[in-house]
């Protein structure tokens, strides 16, 4: 693809917006395994694992989010992460 | 008569203290105003986000939750009231207790046992002071509330919801506190949190966007339902809490500006007064003078 699409990413918590921005890839852990998802991707609600969020932006450097107890939304290539709390890991 | 007048700058003092005071507190709290709106504004993108996603849950499976079934025969409810650590707050307190106990009495008309969750120094201070017994209770840090705060009260009702009712499990759990209309006005509010009414039309899909996309779950629906709702009703509860501690500060800020305004009255009024002595004091020592000027002539 010449254009790459990208990712609206969001990672709320209960009581801020930790981070948002646009995205080339998002790797996160579900209560069944790791989903990584790229732009286009089906429609997902899924539970969160604790554990790490590696957003992977446009120019190829990676933001580390933890989010413990959340669950994780794509649509129309808008990604939310969802946690109770959350904070950036750099 | 002097000593008239010594009673009447003492009041004058007093008025101009206790003004300092209440002058003071008017600021602080239209300071915090700011800050505990900046918190449910903060606070909106959690919201809306778990909004949706139970929405998209609940439109696209056909998952029975025990947390959204009514039960048949509804006989214990609870009511989770929301007030303040602090007084000094005109109506605030009053209004949300009040709604509360409206709340009970309506209930108790249905046939239904009432039990009570208190938040807040002052609700449990108005149980303890008319022996009525609460369930649980949480003081302190209603200012600024915490999340894990808001947890921890949705884990102890969630419990109690699940719990059967013939182990005193409840049934209904409704929620009282100050929403934060504005700076003027706060209203109390009555919320039915359990059993769930999902689909509250807060995200209404049709109108901006064209409808919830197909979702594909992980693991699967149930599992996520299971997940999301409790999730939701501690967003709905963190949410009660941040309103409730925004409108505390404006309904402070208020009441404070009423005292201080009441203070410039009774300082104005005190001051007529003195003055009113004193002129009556010399008037009296004039002719007090003059009548023995007299005397001393004859």
């Amino acid at each position: 693809m010449a254009d790459v699409k990208s990712l609206a990413v969001s990672v709320v918590a209960a009581d801020h917006e930790v981070w948002s921005g646009e995205a080339r890839q998002v790797v996160a852990r579900t209560t069944i395994g790791e989903i990584g998802i790229l732009a286009g991707h089906e429609p997902v609600l899924g539970i969160l694992a604790s554990g790490q969020v590696r957003v992977t932006l446009l120019d190829g450097s990676v933001v580390t989010a933890s989010a413990d107890d959340g669950f994780l939304s794509v649509q129309n290539d808008t990604v939310t992460i969802v946690a109770g709390t959350a904070h950036l890991v750099s | 008569m002097g000593a008239q007048l010594r009673v009447y700058r003492q009041k004058i003092r007093t008025a101009q203290t206790t003004k300092k005071i209440t002058r003071a507190m008017e600021l602080i709290s239209a300071s915090r105003i700011q800050k505990a709106q900046q918190r449910v504004l903060a606070s909106a993108p959690y919201a809306r986000a778990v909004t949706r996603a139970v929405s998209a849950v609940a439109t696209y499976s056909n998952v029975h939750h025990l947390l959204t079934t009514e039960p048949e025969n509804p006989t214990r409810a609870a009511i989770v009231l929301f007030t303040s650590d602090r007084g000094l707050a005109g109506a605030f307190n009053a209004q949300v207790i009040r709604e509360a106990s409206e709340l009970r009495t309506r209930l108790e008309a249905d046939g239904k046992e009432v039990v009570h969750y208190l938040v807040g120094r002052k609700a449990v201070g108005y149980f303890a002071f008319r022996r009525r017994a609460s369930e649980r209770d949480w003081t302190g840090g209603t200012d600024n509330p915490e999340f894990g705060t808001a947890q921890e009260i949705a884990a102890a009702i969630v419990e109690k919801f699940i719990q059967p009712t013939e182990e005193g499990g409840v049934d209904e759990i409704h929620i009282v506190y100050n929403r934060f209309v504005s700076m003027l006005v706060q209203d109390p509010e009555t919320v039915r949190l359990l059993p769930l009414e999902v689909v509250e039309g807060v995200e209404d899909p049709g109108t901006e966007h064209v409808a919830l996309p197909l979702y594909e779950f992980e693991p699967d629906a149930d599992d996520v339902l299971d997940a999301l709702l409790p999730v939701y009703i501690e967003s709905r509860i963190f949410n009660a809490m941040l309103q409730s501690a925004a409108a505390k500060h404006a309904a402070t800020q208020k009441a404070m500006k009423s005292a201080s305004d009441n203070a410039d009255k009774l300082i104005k009024d005190y001051t007529r007064l003195a003055n009113n002595a004193r002129q009556s004091e010399i008037t009296q020592q004039i002719s007090e003078i003059v009548g023995g000027a007299d005397a001393l002539v004859k």
